[in-house]
């Protein structure tokens, strides 16, 4: 769902890798997500520090490695996509190979 | 280096080619894969942070990418059995997605395994005497070689011995296993420089002196990346006796004078430019005179024992000239393409080196799926001694095939996806895995590989162009050594989109050079167009026989530029 935004605040989610399989994972409402569309997104700088505050907790509980924050445009269903070439690659998979990685996985080829 | 006992015979199953691990190598492997066993489950139990493990997952060939883990595995000089081939595919299949891919550093990367299942795997390489240990971080890397070592109609003498002391020498070598930056060996014992020894940190060459002896020459302070050198001559003649302590000396001037302050400057070539040449070579020379030189004494039993597991195998006598192969090209055009263009000769009369190239037409440049891998070790079973070589050009080579059986190999490799005509030309493109795995790229470099090989798709036409390397990288590291590419693409990011320059005039032979900056950078769509008016006027121009790079040598950058920007004007955005 989109909600009212600061304009001259660019939405974010936060991205990390998950320790122990390496896999992309966004931190959800509920826990780390592997798909981008469950991503919490921060719509104010308060809402980032407090996903920032959270991947930082999550690296030191080793849960996860290399957290950190991701601008997204947000559409107007509330899906959020990435707004720098290399987030849209992590959140998908190898360009060169679409039976592989998320973008695999979420079209339901199955994620081997 | 006189840890190894002679005594010990070869391990059953291996090539006769190869070098075969004796016990000190098997165990030393396989105390590596329990220790990181052990700091994998610390790290998975919060023993350990990622910092603390970081160095440790680096000493063992593992990175963290942009999708998942990355393991590298080491291929000492290029070299590998149809066993360990099977093995890698076995890997591939059980614990990655069933493929991997073959760098221009002569190993292996996968780029899906688990933290969780990489002691297994290096559990899994320990079976087939390989390891994962040394392809990262600031130690001696895996030392390289020319892939046509030992077979090569122009070679003076077999380059593995000499790779084969150095991976024995520097594997675990404490005092550089912490450098101010990675080291890169390469080692050619040939006329024609095929390990590009002149862009690594050490570059060493088998010659031979007035008297008849055999030596090196060394050359220092090569390498590519944000600064690129082309190395220098620090030592024309180096008696084989004094390599080792030769190369201890190198190293120690480099650990201790190295800058440490700045990681894009710590590689030795900076030191070397920065120092100066001959100051670099008087504080070797005097590391060498002053230090002791015992632990790395010369010693011919060793020597002899090693250059025996690189024995030849047991060719057959043969005529040079082949009837079934001269039939067989005169009656199938496609094979005759090919053994024009893959098969190289071979210092024994009846056989050839194959190049198998990893290089398909719109593929990606080094993949190989565990199927091509088992259809390799099958082919080098049935043709080539069970020997294969990775080149750093990312092909396959199988050095031993009786010219007798090039048909029928031909005919194995095209079933398998695997006999794509185009060893040197155009479409063998080396390139890295650029953003579409690597965390460190700032632009795609494989899309652009494969728009430019389907560009030129039609080997008749790679032909006529004749020799051409192009070489793609996706960030200034340049893995895919595009500083030297006779066309050099480099990926960037520029204001937000991906953006990349081109350079003319790079050479990684004997005759280096680093490429000269075309223009502007172009956008991935014009990258075709532009390669494509570079070669039209290139064809335009030349003279008989005259290769890419000897008519921008002829004309100079200038006139290939001016001819580039006419057809910039015309949108090809440069």
């Amino acid at each position: 769902m989109t909600r009212a935004v600061d304009p001259k605040f660019s939405p974010k989610v936060l991205l990390a890798s998950d320790l122990a399989e390496g896999d992309v994972v966004f931190l959800g409402a509920d826990g780390w997500e592997r798909g981008l569309s469950r991503a919490k997104i921060a719509y104010d700088a308060a809402e980032a520090a407090a996903l920032d505050a959270a991947g930082k907790a999550a690296v030191a509980s080793n849960r996860v490695v290399d957290a950190y924050l991701v601008d997204v445009f947000v559409d107007a269903a509330g899906a959020p996509t990435p707004l720098h070439f290399r987030e849209k690659f992590r959140a998908a998979g190898p360009s060169v190979r679409r039976d592989l990685g998320k973008q695999a996985w979420l079209q339901g080829a199955g994620n081997r | 280096m006189t840890a190894h006992d002679p005594a010990l015979p070869p391990r059953p199953n291996s090539a006769p080619t190869i070098y075969a691990y004796d016990e000190y190598d098997r165990a030393f492997v396989r105390e590596r894969v329990a220790e990181f066993r052990g700091q994998v489950e610390r790290r998975l139990a919060g023993a350990l942070t990622e910092e603390e493990f970081r160095p440790f997952r680096l000493m063992n060939g593992l990175y963290l990418q942009l999708h998942a883990y990355m393991l590298r595995v080491a291929i000492p000089y290029g070299s590998l059995t149809s066993r360990q081939m099977r093995q890698l595919a076995y890997i591939a299949d059980k614990w990655d997605k069933g493929y991997g891919h073959f760098t221009t550093r002569q190993n292996l990367q996968y780029n899906w395994p688990k933290l969780v299942d990489v002691p297994d795997i290096l559990e899994a390489l320990a079976d087939v005497d390989m390891h994962a240990i040394q392809t990262s971080g600031n130690c001696i890397r895996n030392v390289t070689a020319d892939h046509f070592a030992g077979v090569a109609a122009d070679e003076l003498e077999d380059p593995r011995p000499t790779a084969e002391f150095l991976r024995q020498w520097s594997s675990a070598h404490a005092e550089f296993s912490f450098l101010p930056r990675k080291f890169k060996i390469a080692v050619s014992g040939a006329e024609h420089d095929r390990a590009a020894i002149k862009i690594h940190d050490i570059g060493l060459r088998i010659v031979k002196n007035a008297e008849g002896e055999i030596g090196y020459e060394v050359i220092v302070g090569g390498g590519l990346g944000r600064t690129p050198f082309v190395g220098k001559l620090l030592r024309e003649f180096l008696p084989r006796a004094q390599l080792l302590a030769y190369l201890e000396a190198i190293l120690r001037v480099y650990n201790r004078f190295g800058r440490r302050d700045n990681k894009y400057k710590a590689r030795i070539k900076i030191l070397v430019h920065e120092t100066g040449l001959d100051e670099i070579r008087a504080q070797v020379e005097a590391e060498f005179a002053a230090m002791d030189r015992a632990p790395f004494a010369y010693d011919a039993q060793e020597l002899e024992r090693v250059v025996a597991a690189f024995a030849p195998p047991a060719y057959e006598a043969l005529p040079a000239h082949s009837d079934g192969f001269e039939k067989a090209k005169a009656e199938n055009a496609e094979f005759a393409a090919f053994a024009a263009v893959n098969v190289a000769p071979h210092k024994v009369p009846g056989y050839a080196i194959v190049t198998v190239s990893l290089k398909p037409i719109g593929g990606i440049p080094g993949d190989a799926t565990s199927a091509q891998m088992r259809a390799l070790a099958d082919a080098t079973d049935t043709y080539g001694f069970g020997e294969l070589r990775v080149s750093h050009e990312q092909n396959i080579i199988l050095p031993h095939v009786k010219r007798d059986d090039l048909f029928a190999l031909w005919r194995d490799l095209s079933a398998a996806g695997l006999a794509t005509a185009n060893a040197g030309l155009i479409s063998d493109i080396i390139s890295c895995p650029g953003l579409d795995y690597c965390s460190l790229a700032t632009a795609r470099s494989i899309p652009i590989a494969q728009a430019i090989s389907e560009r030129f798709a039609d080997l008749e036409r790679q032909r006529l162009i004749g020799k051409l390397g192009i070489k793609i990288s996706g960030c200034i590291n340049a893995c895919g050594h595009h500083h030297v590419g006779a066309i050099g693409i480099l990926g960037l990011e520029k204001k937000g989109v991906e953006s990349y320059q081109i350079t003319l005039g790079g050479d990684p032979t004997l005759s280096a050079s680093i490429g000269e900056l075309l223009g502007p950078g172009v956008s991935a769509e014009e990258v075709p167009d532009v390669i494509e008016s570079l070669v039209q006027f290139y064809l335009a121009e030349r003279r008989d026989g005259e290769a890419f790079i000897d008519t921008w040598r002829r004309l100079g950058h200038k006139r290939f530029k001016e001819s580039a920007r006419r057809e910039g004007e015309d949108g090809s955005g440069i």
